[in-house]
């Protein structure tokens, strides 16, 4: 593929690359270097330590982690993350692509299309949505299931941001789920069938061992999103008290609200060590599979829409 | 007795379905009742029908100035990513500049570790140093160092597709490289063009975090984060306001949306959203 079809020459083609380079370099490298400096010290918005900041070495490492705050945070993050991505998204996607696998028609174009909407939708609506869905006093749950004043967003603030980004983020391992589903033979799920073999047998014997590599790709994918994930700011704002006040948020309140900058910094270097394990996790499996690709024996995973690596930016 | 297994599967199928309907239907009812209702409140009913709502945006001193705000952001944006992006997948496509794979790799890797989230301190702290904070060029060139790395690795995908031969006979023909370029890649790969366009737009659209915190002059802010102070700050929200104004900063995406699965077949690729 590396003709130079239009006589381009190597100099010009610098020159092509050079201004992305440039903005990806001073707008997303510098900044993640910056970070590692930055948590080095006890920078902060306002003060003396704004005007002339010191380096305190591994000051803020060792605050964070003695950090009752940092540590419930971090937990709640891992609630999150299993909570509603490895359990509520996952399984909630792969369940109703497995429903809808042999439907046509208007069922599956209405459920997809309800699914897919409230994964498109911008994140400032859909938080007002679930906010009027769980108000106290007027929310339409309440109404529902004749539960006036329940305030779910008060009593349970960690359940209500899990089922929320469930809600949200679905889509993905629902669309995921069905592509990887078309590559199981029809004529095998037959004849397991005819053999007589319950639908829970069929799908862990015919099922799960042709969709192992979508099921990991989709986990480390909607994981590292979800632990990056921001929305449940809009409604909760980590409250009540923080007790649903997941890492995101405490980033934030801590570095931009408080201005503990240096602090801050420490600890969004902890998020990016965890999203890099993530994310190297995520490309040694890509890897993996475009080598079992090339040599022929990929058991059938085409098409994937997990495989085309593109991953949520900054503007996330 | 199997015939019983069927139907049983069918109702289970049915009822899962039904349920999963009303689950994903139940929050955006408010949305599709709420704007055209005469009294709205925050419970969903069935409206009183009236589009008198809708003059409350225009009541509002920042309301419609954030959808301008907004398209601003994400043409912006979406103009230096496909141009930028569309130029450099083309040359690392065509010539083999050194290290190349590595750079795509990293480049990729980057493009996942470095989010929104992780580098917030940085980014407040080098756009504050700048000048950047309160203007919407700091938000532009923030979101597209973010975007640009998929879209690169996307576009390319799409060039190394496209066969050379075009190319090559123009060339023979005399053309210089530059013409080459705007009068047979740019045609030849427009749906990837388009394709990136649209998911920047989005991707920017409905972005949050990043507006939040390099804007601060309501002036400037783009629709995301005018509809988030509508109602955390303070008072009872005004749910004419609220409800109208989400439900007309909805639309673009959902057509966007309609027009991409329309237009290309609704493909996803891994995370494009925003």
């Amino acid at each position: 593929m590396s003709t130079d079809a239009a006589g381009l020459g190597r100099s010009r083609a610098v020159g092509f690359v050079l201004p992305a380079l440039v903005l990806i370099g001073v707008f997303l490298v510098f900044p993640a270097l910056w970070t590692i400096y930055l948590g080095l010290t006890d920078y902060r918005l306002t003060g003396l330590a704004a005007a002339d900041p010191q380096v305190v070495g591994a000051d803020n490492y060792t605050a964070a982690l003695g950090d009752d705050r940092f540590r419930t945070s971090l937990w709640l993050s891992v609630q999150y993350v299993l909570g509603s991505a490895v359990i509520g998204q996952a399984v909630l996607g792969f369940a109703i692509a497995w429903t809808l696998r042999d439907r046509r028609g208007p069922v599956r174009r209405i459920v997809e299309g309800l699914v897919l909407l409230s994964w498109i939708l911008p994140s400032s609506v859909v938080a007002f949505l679930w906010i009027a869905l769980l108000d106290r006093d007027g929310g339409t749950l309440n109404a529902l299931l004749n539960t006036p004043g329940a305030a779910w967003l008060l009593d349970h603030p960690m359940l209500s941001i899990i089922v929320f980004n469930t809600w949200r983020g679905t889509a993905f391992s629902m669309m995921l789920y069905a592509a990887a589903l078309e590559n199981v033979p029809p004529s095998h799920l037959e004849t397991a069938r005819l053999a007589g073999a319950s639908t829970f047998q069929q799908l862990r014997d015919v099922v799960l061992p042709r969709i192992k590599g979508h099921i990991l790709t989709n986990m480390l994918l909607i994981s590292l999103w979800t632990f990056n994930d921001f929305t449940p700011f809009l409604i909760t704002a980590g409250g009540p008290e923080g007790r649903s006040e997941i890492l995101p948020f405490y980033v934030y309140t801590t570095a931009l609200r408080g201005g503990q900058l240096g602090f801050g910094a420490a600890v969004s270097f902890l998020i990016l060590l965890i999203n890099l394990v993530f994310a190297l996790a995520y490309l040694r499996l890509l890897r993996t599979r475009d080598r079992a690709h090339d040599r022929g024996d990929d058991g059938g995973h085409d098409d994937e829409p997990g495989a085309d690596p593109a991953i949520r930016g900054t503007a996330a | 007795m199997n015939a019983v297994r069927h139907a049983l599967g069918r109702i289970a199928s049915a009822v899962f379905l039904s349920v999963v309907g009303a689950f994903f239907a139940l929050p955006m009812l408010w949305l599709a009742s709420a704007p055209f209702d005469a009294t709205p409140s925050i419970t969903v009913s069935v409206p009183e029908f009236t589009l008198a709502n809708f003059r409350a945006i225009l009541d509002n001193p920042y309301a419609l100035g954030s959808i301008g705000n907004s398209v601003i952001q994400a043409g912006g944006a979406a103009a230096v990513v496909v141009v930028l992006a569309a130029l450099a997948a083309y040359a690392l496509s065509r010539v083999r500049v050194p290290g190349r794979d590595v750079l795509l790799y990293v480049l990729l890797l980057l493009s996942s570790v470095v989010t929104g989230t992780a580098a917030m301190v940085p980014i407040f702290e080098l756009a504050t140093r700048l000048d950047l904070i309160d203007t919407h060029l700091g938000v532009i060139l923030v979101v597209s160092g973010g975007l640009l790395p998929a879209a690169i690795f996307i576009l390319k995908d799409f060039m190394d597709a496209t066969p050379t031969s075009y190319e090559e006979s123009a060339r023979v023909f005399g053309a210089s490289p530059l013409q080459i370029l705007r009068h047979i890649v740019v045609p030849v790969v427009r749906p990837g063009l388009a394709t990136i366009a649209v998911w920047a737009v989005a991707s920017v659209w409905g972005g949050f975090l990043m507006q939040y915190i390099l804007l601060r002059d309501p002036e400037k802010s783009p629709s995301a984060v005018i509809l988030y102070t509508l109602y955390t700050e303070g008072g009872q929200p005004n749910l004419d306001l609220i409800s109208t104004f989400s439900l007309l900063y909805s639309l673009p995406v959902v057509l966007m949306y309609l027009f991409v699965s329309g237009r290309y077949g609704f493909r996803f690729h891994g995370g494009i959203k925003q």
